[in-house]
């Protein structure tokens, strides 16, 4: 395979998109919030608990690429436990990653596993798809009651 | 043919040469990706020939002037080529009368002409429109936007699984409320085609109109508006191996007379006073506002290229090759095609079993393999089958049966990628 496509599809991606973690509904959920890129299909839902400013729970389902997917799954790991503002600062740090932003010696510990999307920046098309999760989850934090796309 | 003796001359398809072919279409000799170009993506939009190619440049360092309005030179020549292409289009959809050829942007600001135009005079509230199940978002929004207005009803033919409609039903929609049917003639999601001729006969036996929607069967199929006796048919030229944004509507010449002018501005008038305006005639009064010339003289150009080819020759090559991709993608364990209808286009739609098509684009695009995948702007297709999206193969007559080869072993990576 390509090396580009090799990084893009790493295995961790790969195993997340076969079995997404937090895949279902908290009927518990205090925050909601949809997601959509129209173009693609890709579409999903996310729950969260909320309890004082900290991420208790959160799930999601949905449909899309394997790469949407894996992040949703991904994202749902990481900030489970994390405040609301850990929870936007690594959001932050993710975009940059996807995005081409960081440079390339940057410090990638903080952002963890996250780093596996870093393949993503060679693909502009494809950074819809990593972020879609991120953007929702922005939009269930702040309350917005609207469906969120990112086309 | 075979001929019933010896003497005779044996009556035969032209040969088809589609290495000849392909060495007219500059863009295909390129590398994607460090691999050979396989352009799959043709109901998108079609690459162009050479001869299309040097017409758009030769008209902007030679002709390039407005047309209908100078007394010079370049005016007069340039008019004589846009109308000329008028005339080419008439005779490649074999319409009666130059009046009936409306240059438009494209498919779908066609269709928005005869929905506001048609709707503005015919629908009023409670009055109905009928289209199917297989349209592209250009056959659905334009109508819905006009039934908000006038407090119409929008009513859709049903298809069954194998993305066909369901004729018995189309005939329960028609109600003496029904004033326009506007219909696609080859879905580009599902390759499905229509029986355009029993919908017509059937509109017509009730005194209703049918527009059919062509933007994927002119390109592939002899258009004979004559025959068809439909009242509307649009197409895009960008499908049509022209370039973008030049189109055309062809409405019968009494109808056309009787509606209400869609856009206004110059060209479409014969005098203006601020008390009065009077329009001119057809087709110009269709025609506001300088029109894309360069692109209604290059669809010229392409029909000349197509007709030169010939359609025996492009349906005999095309209806091979679109039935060796199928009994090629049938042979793919865990690919299912959406859309399998018995008289189909060369488009394939697919899934594969737990990869989403978004993936299947990005790991065949490394491949050099152009295809197009997600909703293809037919998301009431896509809900009906309970699918989010779709990968589309569409082809073309300059593909061949080694690029098809070459999309199988490339779907088979695809599996490995996602083992």
């Amino acid at each position: 395979m390509n090396s580009e496509l090799r990084e893009l599809y790493q295995q961790v991606i790969l195993d997340h998109n076969k079995s997404p973690r937090n895949y279902k509904k908290l009927d518990a959920a205090t925050h909601a919030s949809e997601g959509r890129n129209p173009l693609c299909g890709d579409h999903l839902h996310l729950y969260l608990i909320l309890k004082d400013g900290v991420v208790e729970d959160i799930s999601f389902e949905g449909n899309g690429c394997a790469i949407s997917k894996s992040s949703a799954s991904l994202m749902t790991s990481m900030v489970k436990g994390k405040s609301t503002e850990e929870a936007e600062i690594l959001f932050e740090k993710f975009h940059n990653l996807v995005t081409g932003k960081l440079s390339e010696d940057a410090d990638l510990t903080d952002v963890g596993k996250l780093a596996v999307f870093q393949g993503v920046r060679e693909f502009p098309v494809r950074v819809k798809c990593a972020s879609l999760a991120w953007h929702t989850l922005h939009a269930a934090l702040k309350d917005e009651n609207k469906i969120v796309t990112t086309e | 043919m075979i001929s019933q003796s010896n003497t005779e001359p044996v009556i035969q398809i032209p040969a088809f040469d589609v290495m000849k072919i392909r060495e007219d279409f500059p863009i295909l000799k390129q590398l994607i990706h460090n691999k050979p170009l396989v352009y799959l993506d043709n109901a998108a939009t079609t690459q162009k020939p050479q001869m299309v190619i040097d017409k758009e440049k030769s008209y902007y360092e030679e002709i390039n002037s407005n047309i209908h309005r100078g007394v010079h030179l370049l005016s007069q020549k340039s008019t004589m080529e846009y109308e000329t292409a008028r005339e080419k289009v008439m005779r490649f959809i074999n319409a009666k009368y130059l009046s009936e050829i409306i240059f438009t942007k494209g498919t779908t600001d066609g269709i928005n002409l005869i929905a506001s135009s048609f709707g503005e005079k015919y629908v009023h509230e409670g009055d109905e429109i009928i289209i199917s199940h297989l349209e592209h978002h250009s056959n659905i929004v334009p109508w819905q936007l006009l039934c908000q207005r006038k407090n119409a009803l929008l009513k859709v033919i049903p298809i069954n699984d194998d993305g066909e409609i369901i004729f018995e039903e189309f005939e329960k929609l028609i109600t003496e409320k029904t004033k326009i049917i506007s219909v696609v003639h080859a879905s580009n999601s599902l390759g499905t085609i229509n029986p355009i001729k029993e919908i017509i006969n059937k509109a017509h036996s009730y005194n209703i109109p049918v527009l059919i929607d062509g933007a994927q069967s002119v390109q592939h199929y002899k258009i004979d508006v004559k025959e068809l006796d439909c009242d509307f048919f649009v197409f895009s030229g960008h499908k049509l191996y022209a370039p973008t944004g030049a189109g055309v509507l062809y409405g019968k010449e009494k109808l056309l007379e009787e509606l209400p002018p869609y856009q206004g501005g110059g060209d479409m008038i014969s005098s203006v006073t601020f008390e009065k305006t009077t329009y001119n005639d057809l087709p110009y009064k269709f025609e506001a506002g300088t029109p894309n010339i360069s692109g209604g003289i290059c669809l010229g150009t392409a029909i000349d290229y197509v007709n030169s080819i010939g359609f025996d020759s492009i349906v005999a090559y095309e209806n091979e090759l679109s039935l060796y991709t199928e009994n090629k993608l049938n042979g793919i364990e865990k690919l299912k095609r959406i859309g399998t209808a018995k008289n189909k286009s060369s488009v394939f739609s697919f899934v594969l079993e737990g990869i989403h098509p978004h993936d299947i684009g990005t790991i065949l695009d490394f491949e050099g393999i152009a295809i197009r995948t997600g909703h293809h702007c037919t998301q009431p297709i896509m809900e009906r089958f309970g699918i989010p999206a779709t990968a589309r193969a569409s082809l073309a007559f300059y593909n061949t049966k080694e690029e098809v080869d070459f999309l199988t072993s490339s779907i088979k990576k695809v599996f490995e990628v996602f083992a």
